[in-house]
C-alpha cells in the first residue's frame, strides 16, 4: 500500500512541531504530536495526523469536528483503547505525567477507570444489560478498590447515583438498564464513570441522543460535576452550541488535523479558519434572520484514506485560490493567530482572513 | 395562497394497543387528538421531543399508518380511510421524505430507477421521457443527471438525501412531509439540504409538513410552528408568535433549552427536571403538568383546550400561559 503513503508535504514526521501553550508544562492531560494511523484493506488511514492540545483540571475542552475529523479516534488513543494489531500511534500522551503511548496494556488499565474515564454517546450499549445497573458501577469501584467489600461498593455506587440526580438511588442500584429512560441511563453511565473520582472525563458525544431538555440537565450536571472533583473535561461535540455553552477551550479538528485552536471566545466570537467560519454560519440559530438562507460549505467531508493533499480543507474552501498553490500542495502548520494562544492552520494571511470575515461571514449576521 | 386549507386535520388520534400473549394490557396513546391546516404553499413545522408523537402524526398524514380516529382531509377530499385504490392518485400529491437516508434508498436500485421509480408505479409517461425527466430532477437537487446508473453507496449522506428529495418531487406533489430529513448528515451537509428544501418551496410552491426536534432548523424552515408533547398539540402559531411570544411553559422550556451559538456560558434557562412521561399511562389533565413549573390543582383535573388568544392565528393549551414580555428581549450581538 505504498502509493497511497507519500504526502505533499514529503515526510509528515517532518513537519515542524505545534507551538507549545504557555499552560502546557503544568496540564493534567498533554498531548503532543499524536498520529493514529490503521492499516486498512484499502490503505493507509491517517485518522489523526500531528494533533497537540493541553487540559488543565478544572477546565474544559470542547473538540469540535464532523464525522471523520479523527475527534473520536484521539480520545480513544488517550485512553488506550485502540487494538494494538492494527494501529500504529506515534506521539506523546501524558495523563498525569505519566506517558501512555507505548504503555503495556496492563499498566493503561491501571490508569483508565481511576484517573481517566469516558463517558459514551451510547448508553445503552455502553452498559451491560444483564447486569443491574447498581452492580455496574459498583464493579468499576472494586476494580480499583480491591480492598473495599460488596457493602463498601453498594454504599459507594448508590451516593454515585444520588450524586447525579437519579431519584430513589437504594431503589434504582438493583434495576436494569431498560428500566431506565434515556437520561437516567446518561446518568447513570457518568455515575460509573466518576465513581473512582478521575482527574479526567472525556465525554463523546454524551448528549447527541439525548432530547434537548435533556441535554440541559446533563450539562449542567457535568459543570457541576466538574466544580467539585475539579475535573479536567474533554467534551466532544458536532453542536457549536454546546460548545459555547461549556467549554473553556475549543480545538476544531479537520480531516484528522487541528485547523483551530484558542479560547472559547477567541474561536467562536473571532474565529479564524475558513472551516470553523463555515461551521458557524451553516448553524441556524434562534436569533437573526430566520429568512435568510444559511451559509453551507460546499463538497462533503473528505476521506480518510483519500485526504485532499496541501490543505485538506481546500476542496471545499471559498478562499483556497486566494492562497495561491500552496493550499494544494503544502500542509498549513498551526500558528499564532493573533490574540493570545489562539492558533490556526490556515495559509491565508492575518489580513486577509481579517477581510475576508468581515466581508463575507460576519457581514450576513449568521455567526456572531 | 388561498386561505382555504390544502390539509385540515381534526381530531386526528393513533393508539397502539400493547398486547401480553394474546390479551390487550394497555394502549400507547402516540397522537391523542390534533388539529391543524396546511395551506397551501405553506410550512408547519412540527416539533418536539421523542415520543411526542410527532413522526406517527407524519405518516399518519401519508397514510403509512391508520389513524385511531379523527379525520384528514386532502384538497377538500377526505382521505381517513381512503383504501389503496383511491390512495393512488393522491400519492402522486403527497409525498413524504424520511430522516435515515440509508435506509430508505434500496441499494440494489440505480439512482436512476429509484427517482423513476415513483414515475413507473403510476403510469406516468413524461413528455421527453422518463429518463429525461429523472435527470431533470437530479439536476433540480443539485446532483449531477450524469450520476443516473450509480448506486446509492457510491453516494455521501446528503447525497443520498439528496436522491431522496428527487424521488419525492418526481411527481409533481403538493405537499411534503418531511421527517427528520437533516437530523442524519453532518452539520455542514444540514445547511446544505435546508436550503435546498427552502428553494425547492419557493420555486415549486410546495407546501411542507416539516417534522424535527430541532426548533433551530424549523424556524428557518417553517411559517407556522405546531410544539408537540406526548401526543398533544400544547401550541401552534406563527413562527414570530412562537419563538418571539411563547405563551406555553413547554415552548419557553424548549426555546431555553437550547444551546445557542451565540450565547457564550450557562444561560440563565428554564429548567425542566425529569423525563417525559411514557405515553401508556399520560399524566391526568395537562400531560405537561409533571414537569411544569406553573402547575395548580386544575392542571391535573382538568385538560386545558387549545385555544386561540386574543383572537389572533396563535393557540395555547394551557391554564396559565404566559402573555408577559417576550422570551428574548434582546439579541445578543
Amino acid at each position: 500500500m505504498d502509493s497511497s503513503e507519500p504526502s505533499p508535504s514529503g515526510d509528515p514526521d517532518d513537519r515542524p512541531a505545534v507551538p507549545a501553550q504557555r499552560s502546557d508544562q503544568d496540564a493534567y492531560l498533554r498531548v503532543h504530536d499524536l498520529r493514529v494511523r490503521f492499516d486498512t484493506e484499502d490503505g493507509v488511514v491517517r485518522a489523526v495526523d500531528g494533533v497537540s492540545f493541553a487540559v488543565e483540571r478544572g477546565r474544559t475542552l470542547g473538540i469540535v469536528g464532523e464525522s471523520g475529523s479523527g475527534k473520536s479516534v484521539t480520545s480513544l488513543a488517550i485512553l488506550g483503547l485502540h487494538d494494538p494489531k492494527r494501529t500504529t500511534i506515534t506521539g506523546e500522551i501524558s495523563v498525569g505525567g505519566r506517558q501512555v503511548v507505548g504503555l503495556p496494556d496492563e499498566e493503561v488499565r491501571r490508569l483508565r477507570g481511576r484517573d481517566m474515564a469516558m463517558i459514551f454517546q451510547d448508553p445503552l450499549s455502553a452498559l451491560h444489560p444483564y447486569y443491574t445497573v447498581g452492580r455496574q458501577i459498583a464493579e468499576a469501584y472494586r476494580v480499583h478498590h480491591p480492598k473495599a467489600n460488596r457493602r463498601e461498593a453498594r454504599q459507594r455506587a448508590v451516593d454515585m447515583l444520588d450524586r447525579v440526580g437519579i431519584p430513589q438511588p437504594a431503589r434504582r442500584f438493583d434495576q436494569y438498564p431498560h428500566e431506565f429512560s434515556g437520561g437516567m441511563r446518561q446518568r447513570a453511565m457518568i455515575a460509573m464513570s466518576l465513581v473512582n473520582d478521575p482527574a479526567l472525563l472525556i465525554a463523546d458525544e454524551p448528549t447527541t441522543a439525548l432530547d434537548v431538555t435533556v441535554q440541559a440537565q446533563i450539562l449542567d450536571l457535568l459543570a457541576d460535576l466538574q466544580a467539585e472533583f475539579h475535573s479536567a473535561i474533554i467534551l466532544i461535540t458536532h453542536d457549536l452550541g454546546v460548545v459555547g455553552q461549556v467549554a473553556d477551550d475549543v480545538l476544531v479538528m479537520y480531516g484528522g488535523r487541528a485547523v483551530e485552536r484558542g479560547s472559547v471566545e477567541q474561536v467562536l466570537r473571532a474565529p479564524q479558519h475558513p472551516y470553523t467560519w463555515g461551521l458557524l454560519s451553516s448553524v441556524p440559530s434562534l436569533h437573526g434572520d430566520a429568512d435568510a438562507d444559511l451559509l453551507p460549505i460546499p463538497g462533503n467531508p473528505p476521506s480518510l484514506i483519500n485526504l485532499p493533499p496541501g490543505c485538506a480543507f481546500h476542496p471545499r474552501c471559498r478562499y483556497a485560490d486566494r492562497a495561491g498553490s500552496r493550499s494544494r500542495t503544502e500542509v498549513p502548520e498551526l500558528r499564532a493567530a493573533g490574540a493570545d494562544g489562539h492558533l490556526v492552520a490556515c495559509h491565508l494571511s492575518a489580513e486577509e482572513r481579517a477581510a475576508f470575515y468581515a466581508e463575507d461571514v460576519a457581514s450576513v449576521g449568521v455567526a456572531r | 395562497m388561498t386561505d382555504e386549507p390544502l390539509l385540515r386535520v381534526r381530531g386526528l388520534t393513533k393508539h397502539f394497543p400493547v398486547r401480553q400473549g394474546l390479551r390487550a394490557t394497555g394502549l400507547v396513546r402516540a397522537v391523542d387528538g390534533l388539529d391543524f391546516d396546511v395551506r397551501p404553499g405553506e410550512t408547519l413545522g412540527l416539533v418536539g421531543e421523542s415520543g411526542c408523537g410527532k413522526t406517527t402524526t407524519g405518516r399518519m398524514l401519508v397514510r403509512l399508518l391508520e389513524p385511531t380516529s379523527g379525520s384528514i382531509e386532502f384538497d377538500g377530499r377526505d382521505i381517513t380511510h381512503a383504501g389503496r385504490r383511491e390512495l393512488r392518485p393522491l400519492r402522486q400529491e403527497l409525498q413524504i421524505i424520511f430522516q435515515d437516508p440509508y435506509a430508505s434508498l434500496n441499494p440494489r436500485h440505480t439512482v436512476g430507477r429509484i427517482v423513476a421509480m415513483p414515475l413507473q408505479v403510476n403510469g406516468i409517461k413524461p413528455p421527453g421521457g422518463i429518463k429525461a425527466r429523472v435527470q431533470e430532477l437530479l439536476e433540480l437537487v443539485g446532483l449531477n443527471p450524469e450520476h443516473y446508473n450509480r448506486y446509492p453507496h457510491e453516494f455521501s449522506g446528503g447525497q443520498r438525501q439528496r436522491i431522496g428529495i428527487a424521488r419525492a418531487l418526481a411527481l409533481r406533489p403538493k405537499l411534503i412531509v418531511a421527517d427528520e430529513p437533516v437530523s442524519a448528515l453532518d452539520v455542514s451537509i444540514q445547511a446544505q439540504v435546508v436550503n435546498l428544501l427552502r428553494n425547492l418551496q419557493r420555486e415549486l410552491g410546495l407546501a411542507f409538513v416539516f417534522i424535527a426536534h430541532d426548533l433551530a432548523v424549523i424556524r428557518h424552515f417553517s411559517q407556522r410552528v405546531a410544539v408537540m408533547y406526548l401526543g398533544r398539540i400544547v401550541e401552534i402559531g406563527d413562527r414570530a408568535d412562537i419563538y418571539e411570544r411563547p405563551q406555553h411553559p413547554y415552548t419557553r422550556a424548549l426555546l431555553s433549552a437550547i444551546p445557542d451559538v451565540t450565547q457564550l456560558g450557562p444561560a440563565g434557562r428554564i429548567r425542566l427536571t425529569g423525563d417525559v412521561p411514557t405515553p401508556l399511562d399520560p399524566p391526568s389533565g395537562c400531560r405537561f403538568r409533571t414537569r411544569c413549573w406553573k402547575a395548580q390543582d386544575i392542571c391535573a383535573t382538568e385538560e386545558p383546550a387549545l385555544v386561540p388568544r386574543d383572537g389572533g392565528r396563535q393557540a395555547t393549551a394551557c391554564h396559565f400561559p404566559e402573555v408577559a414580555a417576550p422570551i428574548f428581549e434582546e439579541v445578543p450581538s
